[in-house]
């Protein structure tokens, strides 16, 4: 396992909740290890949060033992203390999935009720501080050193007189991370945290995670994107149906032909993603192939030349080669294709074929555009918010490596893009050429880091 | 009728537009109002000589009254209208230009009011006599301080930790009860039962608290509604004890700490005193700064009270009471302190009004009192303490007014009587600040801590509550 010393911070033993019939979680039983990132993860409804939720005091569980054991060596049986006693007594703190921010309070007093307790506390109940009795002064004031000192690693002291509300996304995450870390946690529950952050906004979350785990806080993490949970988390738990199947480190867990198999059962899409980020690598093997650079497309240009080329007759001869790279690409999605049924996956080709006639004008045009900037340097695609490691890779195999590239799009080419990744206006809802461009623009400072979270 | 449907008139150079719209408009409000008014006003039932029932036709009257509608109508969407539309233009083209500075009366707004009330009754007094000032000083401050004192307890539990109390007057009613049952009975001076009125309506509000702490939103409005009526009903039928319908009379009046009083017999009689002609003045300026005094420490608490944790865990309970929990904050305990704290303060003006009364009965505690209590805190902007204290005085103090208004006599015929039509207006008065500031007077909040500077947080991010 992951560390040769057991030092165990939370121990779940035969976790079960139902609801009524459901059984939501199934005799789960896991351990987090102090000081690291547990994750747990899993397909949708597999009972993640529900676990959470059992952890926290939100639910009880039906059966089961769930125990803290803090740093003074205090032990708490979770399950049976009501939920507002965790964070306060066996410090346990907790974010949740749709943010729940005091929307109407400024960043700061988001960050001093956090500390209620504490305040409550040292203001004799509120008697001895209206009275200005006690040390309620010097309890405000460590109050206030504490929630500057959250505020500055969240990034968000220019903000702390703002309402939460008017933060953006991002801002309200780290700043509801932040606020579960005033309450001094031992144990940080985070759920799905970088869901739906845009790249930028990922990298700070990432950083603020790295630190709280800096100061020796465990994380417990639920996420949905595995670049993330492999990058950072120590130990990984699966979850399908509230059934654990896979317990290891990332490593171990990538390589679990259970865990592949709960995803391959997901969607298209996931499989794909989920066969190149677990790793598994005798599947990537058989589908890909370093691009061919004699005839690949890696040094053309735009990306639909390929399918153009490969579906329908083109006059520029230059650009026929193309399509050997495009059916490399098609190969990838083609071949998972094998262990599902072929009639499903046979209308999504045909489909990628149709709108190239359309394309076809614009493309001509903007072939040369783009092939004059050819970069020296490939980016990291995956920065933008909406490309995954599959979809990188079919653009990079159709020479499409840098930002500049994608920030040039024209329309018919969009379209093209978005027939071909099989994203049906996902290019335009996600804002992939504006991200581009910010990209392009700030990024020596986002690829130093690289990678999502 | 139907709505300004005008986007033409918005319009510059659709001058024709405008006029053939406002006449088409006009027209359809006549056809509405001929059809909703043509057996309302159209036709009278009455009754002849024989006690046989008549028809009686008034064509003329609908005729006019119609003919009001259409012209009504047509100067609202020929003129009004988009006057109002070229304005809102005007003033959207130039609002980023100039940032207007607050005038001195808006940035001192506070003080100068504060320094108003304490020289309200002096004023008073010199403009309109001893005698004369005294309705305006009772019927006129103290009705509206009371009122005043009501709503800033009441904004506790509604404004500050968002749980709707419908049944807000059960704890004024426990407070004048107590006060006019221990004042009476035992003879005990104000100055004790003030205190004990207090605790005994902060009792009963975590008496109520505890069984309603699971309900949210609307269940918990009903249930307090309802523990409001329980409590006047009780206080009906325990004949025993509160004799009924027929009220407590003789309820003692406050004395100046026992230094002097207000009672003519008596021998410290304030007059006596000071050698001042005897006059029950006094006594009504006396109250008057009282309730001054009182309303003023309900808002110096509660200013107090938002900048501790407790009263920031109100507020934070408004905004996401889940949240909270998953903070550690013990939620019940929130809610029971928010609770007691704005019962005791409903306690405190109860006690007052007892006094001030001499006499209460279980008639003055009924659910229209605690609607208006209620109307005052939403109309002035939750949680805001000036918005509700314009509030009452706009509200209160228009109602009051609205007895004073007899020129309206002269336009109506002698039959008219003003105070008759305070409860109309006093609705109508509602629905156009609820159109015009769907926030109440003040929208904003105050921010209890600030690490650089105070920003006052847009109404549009705090949310109400959900119980």
């Amino acid at each position: 396992m992951a560390t040769a010393k057991k030092d165990p911070i939370l121990t779940v033993e035969h976790l079960s909740m139902k609801f009524g019939g459901l059984v939501a979680v199934g005799d789960l039983s896991f351990e987090a290890q102090r000081g690291e990132i547990t994750a747990l993860i899993g397909p949708n409804g597999a009972g993640k949060t529900t676990v959470f939720n059992c952890i926290t005091g939100f639910y009880k569980p039906s059966e089961g033992m769930i125990r803290m054991r803090s740093k003074s060596g205090a032990e708490h049986l979770l399950e049976r203390l009501p939920d507002f006693q965790i964070p306060a007594k066996a410090h346990v703190a907790r974010t949740f999935q749709n943010i729940r921010l005091f929307s109407g309070m400024t960043v700061y007093e988001n960050l001093l009720v956090a500390q209620h307790n504490v305040l409550q506390k040292a203001s004799g109940f509120t008697v001895m501080g209206l009275l200005g009795l006690g040390g309620y002064k010097h309890a405000s004031d460590e109050a206030r050193k504490l929630a500057v000192h959250w505020l500055e690693k969240a990034d968000l002291m220019d903000r702390a007189d703002d309402p939460a509300g008017d933060l953006s996304y991002g801002a309200q995450r780290r700043l509801e991370i932040a606020r579960a870390m005033c309450t001094k946690p031992e144990l940080l529950c985070l759920d799905e945290p970088a869901a739906g952050l845009n790249p930028k906004e990922s990298l700070a979350l990432n950083t603020l995670l790295n630190y709280i785990k800096s100061t020796g806080t465990s994380i417990l993490l639920i996420e949905h994107d595995m670049s993330v949970v492999m990058q950072i988390s120590d130990h990984v738990v699966v979850l399908e149906y509230g059934r654990k199947i896979s317990d290891g480190d990332p490593a171990h867990v990538k390589s679990d032909p259970k865990v592949i198999a709960a995803y391959l059962g997901v969607d298209d899409e996931e499989v794909t993603d989920v066969l190149v980020e677990v790793g598994d690598e005798s599947v990537i093997e058989q589908l890909d192939g370093t691009p061919d650079r004699a005839h690949g497309p890696s040094t053309s240009s735009s990306l639909m030349a390929g399918s153009v080329s490969s579906t329908i007759e083109h006059p520029d001869e230059g650009l026929v080669s193309v399509s050997k790279g495009a059916s490399k690409a098609d190969r990838i999605k083609d071949k998972p294709a094998a262990e599902k049924p072929a009639a499903k996956r046979a209308p999504a080709v045909t489909v990628a074929a149709k709108p190239k006639a359309t394309a076809k004008p614009a493309k001509t045009k903007a072939a040369p555009s783009a092939l004059a900037a050819v970069p020296a340097k490939p980016d990291d695609l995956k920065l933008i918010k909406g490309i995954g490691p599959v979809n990188e890779r079919k653009l990079n195999d159709h020479g499409i490596t840098t930002f500049a590239q994608i920030a040039a799009w024209t329309r018919a080419e969009i379209v093209a893009v978005e027939k071909y990744l099989e994203f049906d206006g996902r290019i335009d809802r996600e804002d992939w050429k504006g991200q581009a461009k910010k990209l392009a623009s700030g990024k020596s400072s986002a690829t130093k880091k690289g990678g999502r979270g | 009728m139907a709505g300004p449907n005008s986007t033409a008139a918005a319009m510059p150079g659709g001058e024709k537009d405008v006029m053939a719209n406002a006449l088409k408009e006009a027209f359809y409000a006549g056809l509405i109002a001929l059809g909703m008014f043509c057996l309302i006003i159209g036709l009278r039932t009455d009754q002849n000589i024989r006690n046989e029932l008549i028809l009686v036709p008034r064509w003329g009257l609908l005729a006019t009254v119609v003919i009001i509608v259409m012209v009504g109508r047509f100067a609202f969407s020929a003129f009004v209208w988009p006057a109002i539309e070229r304005r809102r233009l005007e003033k959207a083209s130039t609002k980023n230009v100039v940032e207007a500075e607050p005038s001195l009366l808006r940035r001192n707004f506070v003080p100068i009011a504060i320094v108003a009330m304490f020289l309200f009754p002096v004023i008073a007094v010199y403009s309109v006599g001893l005698q004369g000032s005294l309705k305006w000083v009772d019927n006129f401050g103290i009705q509206v301080l009371i009122y005043v004192m009501l709503a800033w307890g009441l904004n506790i539990v509604i404004g500050l930790a968002g749980l709707l109390d419908l049944g807000y007057v059960a704890f004024y009613a426990v407070g004048a009860y107590t006060y006019a049952l221990l004042g009476t009975q035992l003879g005990w001076s104000f100055w004790l039962l003030l205190p004990a009125a207090g605790a005994m309506a902060a009792m009963w509000g975590v008496l109520l608290g505890f069984p309603v702490l699971r309900l949210r939103g609307d269940y918990l409005a009903i249930v307090t509604l309802a523990f409001g009526e329980i409590i006047r009903l009780v206080l009906i039928n325990w004949r025993e004890v509160t004799n009924g319908s027929a009220g407590i009379s003789g309820i003692p009046k406050i004395t100046f700490f026992g230094l002097f009083d207000f009672d003519i017999s008596s021998p410290n009689y304030i007059g006596k005193v000071f050698d001042l002609p005897m006059s029950g003045v006094y006594y009504k300026i006396f109250l008057y700064y009282l309730i001054l005094l009182m309303a003023l420490f309900t808002a110096y608490v509660t200013i107090r009270l938002r900048r501790m944790p407790i009263g920031r865990a109100w507020e934070a309970l408004r905004e996401d009471e889940i949240a909270c929990r998953s903070l550690g904050i013990n939620t019940t305990n929130t809610k029971l302190t928010a609770f007691a704290i704005g019962a005791m303060f409903g306690g405190f003006a109860g006690s007052f009004f007892a006094a001030r009364q001499g006499f209460i009965n279980p008639e003055s505690f009924v659910f229209l009192q605690s609607a208006i209590i209620l109307a005052i805190v939403v109309l002035g902007g939750m949680g805001s303490l000036v918005g509700i204290a314009v509030a009452a005085l706009v509200m209160i103090g228009g109602m009051e007014l609205l007895r004073e208004m007899t020129f309206l006599k002269q336009i109506f015929g002698q039959d008219f009587t003003p105070e008759l039509y305070r409860m109309l207006l006093f609705g109508l008065a509602m629905v156009v600040v609820m159109v015009w500031k769907p926030r109440g007077f003040v929208g904003s909040r105050e921010p209890t801590a600030f690490l650089k500077e105070r920003k006052a947080v847009s109404g549009s991010f705090t949310k109400e509550g959900h119980g």
